[in-house]
């Protein structure tokens, strides 16, 4: 089976967010495999060990991307490709992403494509079914289970805490969702191994793309910051007397009530 | 010509999801002259969601019926709504950023060949530039956003832009279309439900979450009564949900649902970070919490230091007596 995983490099969260000239600051902060994409890998993994075949793990980013493509071998994956866009692009969006993707699959025949179902910096969840979307397969997002048999696929779909079993056949995108397994930590065997495993480097040029075939549709104009709260009131007295006062600054302060 | 905006209604138990009413405020927030028209795919009588969103103020609505459309698939609901879209050439659409708006709209997104912007919470305009605010990791920063070509197609996260209030005396089209919705490749075969009856937790003003703290299943008992008295939802943290104390469907969090009620009381809950990312745009937070050091305190606006368990009663008590 020809799996492939969409990887993201993201900020890590638990980071202090600063920003300054509307960006977020990034020296010196901690980049990881977007969660989420984890699942995907552990995942794609599980289903070659099965099944197998060969996980080809793909990101688009910038040469410091390779260490979570190599982080993504050292667990298991075959193969790593990034498509590298730090010379051509200075701003991309969700369209800019698909696209670029779904140039890279033009040549592939991919039975099974998985992604995170949404990556904790950008948070918008649209990579995914953009691209199964243009490349004409059928899509099923945030899964908890997955269970191929042959060409038919078996899923679990987590819709705001109800289950969902879908059917559907390969080829298919999915993206996935916490519970659906727990990623591995990278053995040390791994991580050695993973430093001779094939790592493709590509620029869209090599996608016979140019700047305008991926030009972006939306732009962020602004980062900033929520507003400091100001610090809560944390209430005094005995016990009784907490709670009522709480009940009334609901009421007449907070007017929540 | 003045602009039209679509606004895709999405339904739950026969009736429509709040967002879907938020999303016409947002329609009218992006150009407050635009026509909109309403949009619902169902296989339910749905002439009086229709006459809802009129209500809320929808300029006519566009129903598409099929039994292909009883369960969403996105397959079902982007043949039908591709169809209302190329009827209808709208310059924008909207739709709640809920399970099937993030599911669905990327999909419209790509077979357009448009931006899409994602979960906004605030929207911005002087009729001509459109602006959309939208909280980037984790809550933790917003971004700006402008749309720079095509359509304005834009997801609401639920709970923050407010609905227009309901008018009986608005009047407008209810038009049923035929669609044919044929080759869906992903067969609902069954759903299983786990999510609590009742209130919505994406929707719910006012929830009740407890964490670790409450120790046991039991525990959530008094948690349950307080919402309850309060008409709102229970949550948890994922510490609660781990040690089995109650069901993955009620997890606040970053890897569970990000929830922006009027009042959010975390009960035993100690505020990782994580947990902090669903819940900590909230209007009104209140920790309860025995451990007077607990980080939920920082981001809450009224603090309790003591036992949940005498204080929990206590409160419900209390709040019984003010809401007689």
């Amino acid at each position: 089976m020809n799996i492939y995983v969409l990887l993201k490099k993201t900020f890590d969260t638990e980071e202090k967010i600063a920003v300054s000239d509307g960006r977020i600051e990034d020296d010196g902060a901690e980049f990881i495999i977007n969660p989420y994409d984890e699942y995907a890998v552990e995942e794609a993994i599980n289903q070659r060990d099965a099944h197998g075949g060969e996980v080809t793990v793909v990101t688009i980013g910038d040469e410091d991307s390779e260490k979570q493509l190599r982080t993504a071998l050292a667990m298991g994956a075959d193969k790593a490709v990034l498509i590298n866009t730090e010379d051509d692009l200075e701003d991309g969006d969700q369209y800019t992403t698909a696209k670029i993707l779904e140039a890279f699959f033009e040549d592939k025949e991919a039975d099974l494509i998985l992604a995170g179902n949404v990556a904790i910096d950008e948070a918008s969840g649209q990579v995914g079914p953009r691209v199964a979307e243009s490349l004409g397969i059928p899509y099923v997002t945030t899964i908890t289970s997955l269970k191929i048999d042959g060409e038919t696929v078996s899923i679990e779909k987590d819709v705001e805490g109800d289950v969902e079993i879908v059917e559907a056949s390969l080829p298919i995108l999915v993206t996935c969702q916490q519970g659906l397994n727990d990623p591995r930590y990278p053995s040390l065997p791994g991580i050695m191994k993973a430093k001779k495993k094939p790592l493709e480097e590509l620029e869209i040029d090599d996608l016979d793309l140019d700047e305008d075939d991926v030009e972006a549709k939306t732009k962020t104009i602004e980062i900033f910051l929520p507003a400091e709260k100001e610090a809560g009131r944390v209430l005094e007295g005995d016990t009784g007397d907490k709670v009522q006062e709480l009940v009334s600054l609901l009421k007449n302060e907070a007017k929540v009530l | 010509m003045s602009d039209k905006i679509l606004v895709i209604g999405e339904a739950r138990d026969g009736e429509l999801r709040n967002v879907s009413y938020e999303a016409i405020a947002a329609a009218k927030k992006i150009k407050a002259d635009s026509e909109i028209v309403g949009v619902i795919c169902s296989n339910d009588d749905i002439e009086s969601q229709a006459q809802e969103m009129i209500y809320y103020g929808a300029d006519r609505v566009v129903t598409i019926k099929h039994e292909n459309l009883k369960t969403y698939t996105p397959e079902g609901f982007g043949q039908a709504l591709m169809r209302v879209i190329n009827d209808e050439s709208p310059s924008g659409i909207v739709m709640g950023h809920t399970s099937i708006g993030k599911d669905l709209t990327p999909k419209i997104a790509s077979k357009l060949e448009t931006g899409l912007v994602s979960d906004a919470v605030e929207i911005e305009s002087d009729g001509d530039n459109v602006q959309f605010i939208r909280p980037i990791y984790s809550g933790k920063a917003f971004e700006k956003k402008i749309i720079t070509s095509g359509l304005t197609f834009v997801t609401i996260r639920p709970n923050n832009i407010p609905m227009l209030k309901r008018d009986e005396s608005r009047s407008g089209d209810v038009n049923s279309k035929d669609v044919d919705v044929t080759d869906i490749r992903t067969i609902i075969k069954d759903v299983i439900r786990k999510a609590s009856e009742g209130v919505d937790l994406s929707e719910a003003n006012v929830i009740i979450a407890g964490g670790r703290g409450v120790k046991s299943a039991d525990g959530f008992k008094p948690l349950y009564e307080l919402a309850d008295v309060l008409g709102g939802a229970v949550g948890a943290s994922r510490g609660a949900c781990d040690a089995d104390y109650c069901d993955y469907s009620l997890q606040i969090g970053q890897t569970g649902k990000v929830v922006t009620p009027d009042l959010y009381i975390a009960v035993g809950i100690s505020g990782a970070i994580q947990h902090l990312a669903g819940m900590s745009n909230s209007k009104v937070i209140v920790a309860i919490n025995k451990d007077a050091e607990a980080n939920i305190f920082n981001v809450a606006d009224y603090g309790i230091v003591g036992d949940l368990f005498e204080i929990i009663p206590l409160l419900i008590e209390e709040i019984k007596k003010i809401k007689q």
